[in-house]
């Protein structure tokens, strides 16, 4: 046979990473929405911290009961608090019990459900029975419980966390777990086994890659449940409450009948920072959805 | 159905419900809080008290509960107990037991979960499909977005700004209450139309809360089900668009949502227990709330158990059921 | 290759009873582009073609060669971000790409039908098999009480050899290849003139490939449609085609009679393709085509396989896209080896 010429196949440009966010960015909408807000709320929270006197935020600090006014923005209420210090405060506590018990929760549900689908067996069966005993269980009504347990002196908002976390790990561990079963069946990992690769080479070099977009995705979802949990705790009456918590502002509110006596701004303002809050945590947490699932995304 | 299959999924909820009381047992247990004592305490601030008569009451009172036997004891009573369906007695409102208390709420929570999960069931899985199906109008799909961000309004504060906006503002809803002030409930036609005004604003918190949720997940799996090789056939047999929808998108999407109807129910339970505080609705969820504020343990931990037991059967009910509406289960 | 037990192609052409050879299906010109984020890709460059009734055509590539966009193409069933940029396609006397979204919807299993590859999932899982025929006719305005339109169901099972019993089953009740006849059952309901069989047999075992095939051979027969039969087994090509187009990179580069195409390829790849199949006299060492198939978004310059071939590394190979050319006899090859004449000096 003649020799055949053969060209080395030219490699396509990819366009650099930034600029293929952005154009997804542009398609889905709801993402960009939802980081706008979140950014917009960190802002809020950063800007606050060096402009407020953040001492206002507790009760007896400053008159009671004002409405919004040029001095204080947001109003005050019956306890005394200024109510933007309060917002600003109440925010950053949030975000930390979000992120603590959100980033835990994730990191349980990944080692666990690496644990059970990596090693199979006897290890798999007990962490996917307990996940499905614990499923119909009314988490937020046992965190309830563990809440009112607690001597009130205890309750902090790391506590909060704690308990959070406790219940909500069931989640990530099934995702992640089924993830890392079908790629464990996929070939890339039955080669690298092949070609020599430690277990550990393969659990960071090839699963653990694949497996980012839905961690991230667990996480996201993890922080909205934690925040979500945290605050019905604390409009029940069960958060730590000298702190600006915006569910313990609430719950102190309706326990005052805010409404009839006509301080609206009072439950109205921690209510709209909850919405924002939880709000762009959902967008951003259907937008992640998408990414990790590819037949989801959209094509242009 | 199998036999074994019947016992396996049987044994799954007897294991549900003993994790729950189990914990629910425990964790207060482990806290250095006594119910009784705080109890007393609250009752003598109101009245007077002599120290040494009240520890003697208390005294009495742990016996009569138990309190004062071991604690594994304490736990194969409590264990019995559930099984005859005795949460026990409540502090708050003694003589008065865990389960009448129970009986009395119940029936007026019931038609606002039925009919709050029934229709975030319909409406949030509707627009879910709709919301995925790429030749829906625009301006349908993008319903999706709002209800998904209302997910974040917790249905308290939905209630909270119905309330404010509606009840206070515009005045066309009532303010809370069950039934309006002055009636006397009978089996009137009257009667029930105001029973149903009373129950429109707390039904639409929970139900604008619980919505979001059915369309995400109905939205996905709507998109994977459009990806799916029948659905392509479908087009390719030259279907009308309706048909395609109707039966090779919607019914295949559908089907696997309605195993998460009892979870569903879960959810809108645990929202409502602040919804019927806010709107004042003398349900399930105020019992709880008032125990809560209270410090009524046996009652939170009884309307906890009984809550979880609820979900629990649902959720076997609606195992048993499935196969019955997909053929392509078929019980092993 | 299969050993051939049934007559040869051209064997059974004459024994067809005389139709008169009208050409059916009719495309011209037919582009299809797919705009990603990497660039544009063509899926589809200038592909046109003719086929009769009761002509049978294969059509052969590598993966990503457009067999199957062209498929699609014709039942304008591409999706964004795919688009059908140009051409025509005439079935009978109806333009198909020019049809408004209602009419072209009609046109489909009415005129036109496509049986899928993969039969595994194309069929829905949660209603009847015979639901499944029935709403193909409603939506098609036949007319009929419910017997009648099981009766017409019944008679299109038949002809797929299945027994009638099917109607009432579901999917999961089926084998590979009765969900591949049920396809086939449907799409010849209405009677199209032109069928698209996008690899019927992939997924089937040999013994179930050849029923199949017969299957199909034995329906085509009875409405007289013309049938395009895509895949990539030249074994089977062989023994049921009466014609094979050659698809590289999106263009058709040689349309020849299945015959002409075993013994005598012209375009170097499809000189390739040929040589490549397992020759049971000739034992020895397997011969492949060197190189990959390109990116549709980098296309070479020049001729697409020039990269592959073995006369690929000059010019006008290298700059200058071939055109199609006309052979004595009607074949068609798209090569700068030929001219009309037929092979150029040089």
């Amino acid at each position: 046979m003649t020799t055949v010429a053969m060209s080395p196949q030219q490699a396509i440009e990819q366009p650099n990473g930034l600029v293929l966010l952005l154009r997804y960015l542009r398609r889905n909408k709801g993402l960009a929405v939802g980081l706008a807000i979140f950014l917009a709320l960190v802002l809020f929270t950063v800007i606050g911290s060096f402009t407020v006197d953040l001492k206002h935020a507790y009760p007896l600090s400053v008159g009671l009961k004002k409405p919004p006014s040029w001095q204080y923005p947001f109003g005050t209420d019956f306890f005394g608090r200024d109510l933007l210090a309060a917002m600003v405060v109440g925010l950053w506590q949030t975000a930390v019990i979000g992120i603590l018990a959100g980033g835990l929760g994730t990191l349980i549900g990944v080692i666990l459900g690496f644990i059970a689908a990596y090693f199979g067996g006897f290890a798999d069966a007990t962490i996917r029975t307990v996940c499905q005993i614990l499923t119909p269980i009314p988490v937020l009504l046992i965190q309830v419980v563990i809440a009112s347990s607690l001597d009130k002196r205890d309750v902090t908002i790391f506590t909060m966390a704690f308990i959070v976390v406790l219940l909500a790990w069931m989640g990530p561990t099934l995702v992640i777990r089924s993830q890392v079963l079908t790629m464990k069946e996929r070939q890339f990992v039955s080669v690298a086994k092949l070609s020599g690769v430690s277990d550990f080479g393969i659990i960071f070099k090839e699963i653990l890659p694949n497996l980012l977009p839905f961690i991230a995705a667990a996480f996201v979802s993890q922080v909205f449940l934690a925040v979500f949990a945290a605050f019905y705790l604390a409009v029940l009456g069960l958060g730590p409450l000298r702190e600006p918590l915006l569910g313990n502002i609430i719950w102190a509110a309706t326990g005052q009948g805010a409404f009839f006596n006509g301080w609206w701004w009072w439950p109205i303002e921690p209510s709209i920072g909850m919405i924002l809050i939880l709000g762009s945590l959902a967008l951003i947490n259907m937008g992640l959805d998408e990414l990790a699932n590819p037949r989801v995304r959209r094509t242009e | 159905m199998r036999p074994r299959l019947l016992i396996k999924r049987l044994l799954f909820l007897v294991l549900v419900i003993w994790a729950a009381s189990t914990i629910v047992f425990f964790i207060p247990r482990l806290s250095s809080r006594n119910a009784l004592r705080e109890r007393f305490a609250e009752l003598a601030r109101t009245g007077g008290f002599s120290s040494t008569d009240m520890e003697k009451i208390i005294a009495s009172m742990q016996k009569q509960f138990g309190l004062d036997q071991p604690l594994l004891q304490q736990y194969w009573q409590y264990l019995n107990n559930l099984v005859h369906l005795d949460f026990g007695v409540s502090l708050y409102k003694y003589p008065a037991t865990v389960t009448e208390l129970i009986a009395q709420a119940l029936p007026w929570s019931i038609s606002l979960l039925l009919v709050t999960t029934i229709l975030s069931f319909v409406i949030g899985n509707l627009l879910g499909a709709i919301a995925a199906w790429p030749r829906s109008p625009r301006w349908m799909r993008g319903i999706a977005t709002p209800f998904v961000l209302l997910t974040g309004v917790p249905p308290v504060i939905m209630g909270v700004l119905l309330l404010f906006f509606i009840g206070f503002r515009l005045k066309l809803l009532p303010l809370g209450g069950s039934y309006s002030v002055g009636l006397i409930p009978d089996w009137s036609w009257p009667f029930f139309l105001d029973l149903m005004a009373h129950q429109i604003l707390p039904a639409l918190a929970l139900i604008f809360g619980s919505v979001g949720g059915w369309v995400l997940s109905m939205r996905g799996m709507g998109i994977t089900i459009q990806g799916e090789d029948y659905v392509n056939f479908a087009e390719h047999k030259g279907l009308t668009p309706g048909r395609i929808f109707r039966d090779y998108y919607l019914r295949n999407t559908l089907l696997p949502q309605v195993t998460g109807l009892a979870l569903a129910l879960g959810t809108v339970v645990t929202s409502a227990i602040i919804v019927e505080g806010l709107f004042a609705l003398p349900g399930i969820g105020s019992l709880i709330n008032v125990a809560i504020r209270a410090n009524d343990f046996p009652t939170i931990y009884g309307i906890v158990i009984f809550i979880t037991i609820a979900v629990a059967v649902l959720m076997a009910i609606l195992e048993f059921v499935y196969p019955l509406i997909d053929p392509r289960v078929k019980n092993e | 290759m299969n050993s051939m037990t049934t007559t040869a192609p051209d064997a059974r052409t004459a024994m067809r009873p005389a139709t008169a050879a009208t050409p059916v299906l009719r495309v011209e010109g037919l582009e299809v582009t797919y705009y990603t984020d990497l660039g544009r890709a063509k899926a589809l460059d200038n592909v046109s073609f003719t086929l009769n009734s009761g002509e049978k055509m294969g059509v052969v590539g590598e993966s990503g060669s457009g067999k199957s966009t062209m498929a699609l193409a014709m039942m304008r069933m591409i999706k964004p971000p795919g688009r059908v940029e140009a051409g025509k396609v005439w079935v009978g006397d109806t333009e198909l790409v020019s049809l408004n979204t209602e009419d072209m919807r009609k046109a489909r299993l009415g005129k036109i039908a496509y049986i899928p590859q993969g039969a595994m999932n194309s069929l829905n899982p949660v209603i009847r098999i015979g639901a499944q025929m029935v709403d193909a006719l409603k939506s098609h305005d036949v007319k009929g009480s419910s017997a009648e339109l099981r009766d017409r169901c019944f008679a299109a099972l038949h002809s797929v050899d299945l027994d009638p019993g099917v109607f009432r089953m579901y999917a999961h009740e089926l084998s590979g290849g009765m969900k591949q006849r049920v396809c086939i059952a449907i799409g010849i309901l209405l009677k199209p003139q032109v069928i698209i069989c996008d690899e019927p047999t992939s997924a089937l075992d040999v013994v179930t490939q050849r029923q199949v095939m017969e299957t199909i051979d034995r329906v085509q027969d009875e409405i007289n449609a013309a049938v395009i039969l895509i895949g990539h087994d030249m074994g089977l090509m062989a023994q049921f085609v009466d014609k094979v187009a050659v698809m590289y990179a999106g263009r058709l580069v040689e349309v020849a009679t299945v015959r002409e195409m075993f013994t005598d390829p012209k375009h170097p790849y499809s000189r390739a393709l040929i040589a490549s199949l397992p020759n049971l006299e000739n034992k020895g060492v397997f011969q492949g085509i060197p190189g990959l198939a390109p990116s549709l978004l980098r296309l070479p310059s020049g001729c697409a396989f020039h990269p592959r071939c073995p006369h690929g590394n000059q010019d006008p190979q290298r700059s200058v896209r071939p055109e199609e050319v006309t052979l004595a006899g009607g074949r068609k090859v798209t090569c700068h080896l030929y001219d009309a004449e037929g092979v150029k000096n040089g």
